[in-house]
């Protein structure tokens, strides 16, 4: 199926078709001699940033954008809203390619960057909202209605939190000014960039469960990139992995545990310490701490080691659980690693990238 | 109220607020720029005991005539964009629906309003310590300038604040290529201070270099609007068409460079 193409009959709200991005960047030695080298002779050398990368992305559809530090996310999120112009291939949102920066799209999108802020800095975020709502031609009292809105979902007060200057406010508080500003003007795409990053528990919970509600009452697209695990479990079906600009898995969470993570850890407390090499007839044996023991069994062979534990021994608590998200996406990174030592020269997706189901 | 006239409000109502929120930095500026002050005192001196076109009362209305132009013309683009590019915080305006410059061509006038009680204050002051400037003397009769020299000189005025305007932010374009174009743009400022009747009006240059220097766009920024303002004779015609030459030029050069380098725009750190 060609990138343009919907699955269901509806337009996808972003198409992406081969986009790649090559940054050309000064190579400099550091230390004095470093410097002076670099004044008499210039050294370039080029990073691709982005290669080959192909998406579509459904309206309503949250996409989780998983990708170790510098793997290519931010720039693709920056290529999606037009900031940046791509080398090499085809992005369209809402019809629209964004590098052109046409009021048309820029009013129906909005970015937002967990370490950037667009509100002013020493003005109360009111102000930045005001002019957000001039800028987008909301009028004054549809704006007052959307603000006391979203204002009450994320715990904001309009004569407290709205009403000081941004500096003052605290990292949580500030990102939720921010979320009221982005969202302020009812935008149908949504690029979440680390919108948690640096939260407590507490305010990734709130933003975390903001970004939902928003997304089920708006039927807004929202493609989210997040180191906190809990972010995409809680809000993404479909996960993209991206490996060094590369994209190496594309598909429903649970595929992803599946593909990478075929062993279920057993969690087990029993009522009499049994040694590892007692236990290792069930499964690879992670660890044993006295009465308690963490298995790894294969999902196949799950509720057979089970019922022979829960038989051979007295057991006071047993759990399965899947291998943490995070682990999994480490063992893909890995397993993407192995394959580019040996595939040098593989074309871009060639490695675990499948069509979308 | 149309939507571009509330947008255009908008952008004023923030940036004043954030200039009165530096507002000691303001009065740091406009003490900064009062260069034609200094001229203002050393012309005088000179012109009473040297042999000049003009006599004191007229170096001293000159100036004071300089610097309002000044304060009302002053542009600071350049450093802001250039920041906004090398830090990245450009992004979050470049996802906007509306073109920033006209954000920043409103916070320059956003921070010539917050400037306005400074200026009128100094220029209280260079009348009372120089009241021949006003007064007149035996070559030069009082300042009572007309309609014709307020509006022609505030139309000029107007004129010569775009065309730096869009001089410096076309300059501040290359920032998309080049990480410190401010420093660059130093050299163009070399020019503006000698060549636009700042540091000494056009009537004491040679009249071969006076002839020269009129062709350059330079000496339209200030010495005419100052002269407009002083209600002297001036070559008006002349002096718009130069302007307005100039301004559509630069408008579409600015174009240009804003569409290529939006191309080079990495949107660093953010």
């Amino acid at each position: 199926m060609s990138p343009g193409a919907s699955y269901d009959g509806c337009v996808p709200s972003i198409v992406v078709d081969n986009l790649s991005k090559t940054y050309r960047v000064a190579d400099k030695d550091p230390g004095l001699r470093g410097a002076v080298r670099h004044l008499l002779r210039r050294q370039h050398r080029e990073v691709k940033a982005v290669r080959g990368v192909n998406l579509v992305i459904e309206p309503g559809e949250v996409v989780g954008f998983l990708g170790a530090n510098g793997a290519g996310k931010t720039t693709v999120m920056k290529m999606l809203t037009g900031l940046v112009h791509p080398t090499a291939g085809r992005v369209e949102v809402l019809g629209h390619e964004p590098k052109r920066r046409r009021a048309a799209l820029l009013r129906q999108i909005t970015l937002v960057m967990g370490n950037k802020q667009q509100l002013v800095w020493d003005l109360p975020a009111g102000d930045s909202l005001r002019l957000n709502a001039a800028v987008y031609g909301i009028p004054d009292t549809e704006a007052k209605r959307r603000t006391d809105e979203l204002c009450e979902v994320l715990g904001l007060g309009r004569d407290k939190e709205l009403s000081q200057p941004v500096r003052k406010l605290s990292l949580g508080q500030r990102m939720k000014c921010e979320l009221v500003a982005a969202l302020l003007h009812h935008p149908k795409v949504l690029f979440l960039d680390e919108p948690t990053l640096g939260l407590d528990v507490n305010a990734q919970t709130a933003v975390r469960d903001f970004v939902g509600r928003y997304n089920a009452q708006h039927g807004a697209s929202v493609l989210l990139t997040s180191h906190y695990m809990a972010d995409i479990t809680a809000l993404c079906k479909r996960v993209v992995v991206i490996h060094r600009g590369q994209i190496h898995f594309d598909g429903p969470l649970d595929d992803l545990t599946t593909r990478f993570a075929p062993e279920r850890q057993v969690r087990v407390e029993l009522a009499e310490p049994v040694g590892a090499q007692g236990l290792s007839a069930y499964g690879v044996v992670e660890s044993v701490d006295g009465r308690a023991a963490t298995l790894r069994v294969p999902r196949d062979s799950v509720p057979a080691a089970v019922n022979r534990l829960l038989s051979d021994h007295r057991v006071v608590d047993l759990t399965v659980a899947d291998a943490p998200i995070d682990e999994v996406v480490e063992k893909l990174f890995a397993h993407a690693d192995a394959q580019g030592d040996t595939h040098a020269d593989t074309p871009p997706d060639a490695g675990l990238a499948e069509p979308r189901p | 109220m149309s939507a571009w006239t509330r947008r255009l409000r908008a952008f004023f109502g923030i940036e004043y607020a954030l200039m009165l929120t530096y507002r000691a930095e303001i009065l740091l500026w406009a003490i900064a720029t009062c260069l034609p002050l200094i001229m203002l005192g050393v012309w005088t001196q000179a012109a009473e005991s040297g042999d000049f076109v003009h006599g004191p009362a007229w170096m001293a209305r000159y100036f004071i005539a300089v610097f309002l132009v000044r304060q009302v013309t002053i542009v600071w683009v350049i450093h802001h964009f250039e920041y906004l590019v090398v830090s990245g915080r450009l992004s979050p305006q470049l996802l906007l629906p509306v073109d920033p410059v006209w954000r920043y061509a409103v916070a320059h006038l956003a921070e010539q309003a917050c400037r306005i009680p400074i200026v009128a204050v100094m220029l209280v002051g260079c009348l009372l310590l120089f009241p021949a400037a006003w007064r007149g003397d035996a070559t030069v009769g009082p300042w009572v300038p007309g309609w014709g020299a307020l509006v022609g000189g505030a139309l000029a005025c107007m004129a010569a604040f775009t065309l730096r305007f869009l001089l410096q932010y076309t300059f501040g374009l290359f920032a998309f290529w080049l990480e410190r174009v401010a420093a660059v743009h130093e050299l163009v400022y070399l020019l503006i201070l000698f060549l636009s009747g700042m540091v000494a009006p056009l009537e004491v240059f040679p009249a071969a270099a006076r002839d020269a220097v009129l062709w350059t766009p330079f000496p339209w920024l200030v010495w005419f609007p100052a002269k407009l303002m002083m209600g002297e004779p001036a070559p008006v015609l002349r002096g718009f068409v130069t302007l307005g030459v100039w301004i559509v030029a630069l408008a579409v050069v600015n174009r240009v460079v804003w569409i290529r380098g939006l191309k080079h725009y990495s949107a660093m750190g953010a």
